[in-house]
């Protein structure tokens, strides 16, 4: 297989196969959170995309020259979630500064991805990754684009997911199964089809 | 008399799973068994009472503007203690949480606690916040991995508890099985506030 077959099997696993959100239950809080309308669920998918291939490009950087040369490694965790809030708190002063619009519409959503386990968990699994065919670990491209179809596969699902909210809005539910009761039971139905992928041989 | 209060308001009035809907990934990936929901409820509660501790003692020295990078400097160093001592100790505890260890850092509950409780309270008071939070997520942690253990695998940490006849439905302890527990969880913990 050369080596875009390879990207394509990192692209399907990362979106459908191990969804981060439906199959590894990585963040949750916003899925659930910032589901209720489609206009800041896509918003917030978009911000993700563009924090978790930054912060993937960054940690992965910090942690080849910089934690393994000096042998540092117990310093991960730390080091990680200070580069990805300095990081989440730098985009956001860029944007606010050069892109005022795209500013309005995704600015809100900056600060609650520090605290989105997601990013965190995208970059400790960048380190730890090994590719399909080879005993090699991630490089630098891999991880990269790794970040970039995980947060795409959690825009996917989370799109979905205010599609469904939305019409749910409507629905003639039993009073205590309102709010968050249904979405989880949605969310459980929605994982139920993702594992359909799992069986996909590629 | 307040400390009574702080101490047992995490348990059903506060809970931090069922009624503040906090830290809901470690909540529905690690509780597919008992033991797994023991073990991170203990390891998240140690995380939050000594962050709760250090936060409440630096609060008259902490700068407001940059409080939050603090909090999460304080939460990361005891999360690579935890790390490390359960690597050392609990391997297989360890091994099976994975993931969802270092990631503790970002369980919402642990942040939020400090900037909503520690960073206005005294020590005191903390802690008592600290252990009513943590042992109410343990314990919503155990009743989740309870209907899931026993509808999945059959066992009540690790004993069998069901009849040999009984064919366990996987799906409990597989990925849909826990967000649907926690729906049907959520709806009875409603149902049962409305009729008080």
């Amino acid at each position: 297989m050369g080596y875009l077959g390879e990207l394509f099997v990192m692209a399907m696993t990362a979106i459908f196969i191990q969804n981060f959100v439906l199959a590894r239950f990585l963040g949750l809080c916003p899925y659930l959170g910032v589901s209720k309308k489609l206009d800041s669920a896509i918003g917030m998918g978009m911000a993700v995309i563009f924090v978790m291939t930054l912060a993937s490009a960054i940690t992965f950087l910090i942690n080849k020259y910089l934690l393994i040369p000096y042998d540092i490694m117990y310093l991960q965790t730390i080091a990680f979630i200070l580069t990805i809030a300095s990081l989440v708190q730098f985009v956001e002063m860029v944007i606010q500064k050069n892109a005022p619009a795209l500013y309005k519409s995704l600015g809100v959503f900056l600060p609650l991805i520090t605290t989105n386990c997601a990013v965190l968990g995208v970059a400790i699994l960048n380190t730890t990754a090994f590719r399909s065919d080879s005993v090699t670990a991630y490089n630098f491209l891999d991880s990269v684009l790794n970040g970039l179809f995980s947060g795409v596969g959690f825009t996917v699902v989370l799109v979905a997911m205010a599609g469904l909210r939305m019409r749910m809005e409507m629905a003639d539910l039993p009073k205590s199964m309102r709010g968050m009761p249904i979405a989880l039971i949605i969310a459980g139905i929605m994982a139920l089809a993702f594992y359909g992928f799992m069986g996909f041989q590629i | 008399m307040r400390f009574t209060k702080e101490l047992s308001k995490g348990f059903i009035k506060d809970n931090p799973i069922f009624i503040l809907v906090l830290g809901l990934c470690p909540t529905l990936a690690v509780t597919t068994s008992v033991m797994n929901g023991l073990g991170m409820g203990f390891a998240a509660t140690f995380v939050l009472l000594c962050s709760n501790i250090i936060v409440s003692m630096i609060k008259k020295i902490t700068p407001p503007k940059i409080r939050i990078p603090i909090y999460i400097v304080v939460i990361a160093s005891f999360v690579t203690i935890v790390d490390m001592v359960m690597a050392a100790y609990l391997p297989a505890l360890h091994k099976s949480l994975g993931l969802f260890i270092p990631l503790i850092v970002v369980n919402c509950i642990i942040l939020g606690r400090a900037e909503a409780f520690a960073s206005k309270n005294n020590v005191l008071m903390s802690i008592a916040d600290a252990v009513g939070m943590g042992l109410g997520f343990t314990l919503s942690l155990v009743v989740i991995a309870t209907f899931r253990e026993i509808l999945g695998a059959g066992t009540w940490l690790g004993v069998r508890v069901t009849p040999l006849a009984y064919d366990p439905m996987l799906i409990a302890i597989l990925a849909p099985g826990a967000f649907i527990t926690l729906g049907f969880l959520m709806a009875l913990m409603n149902m049962l506030k409305e009729k008080k």
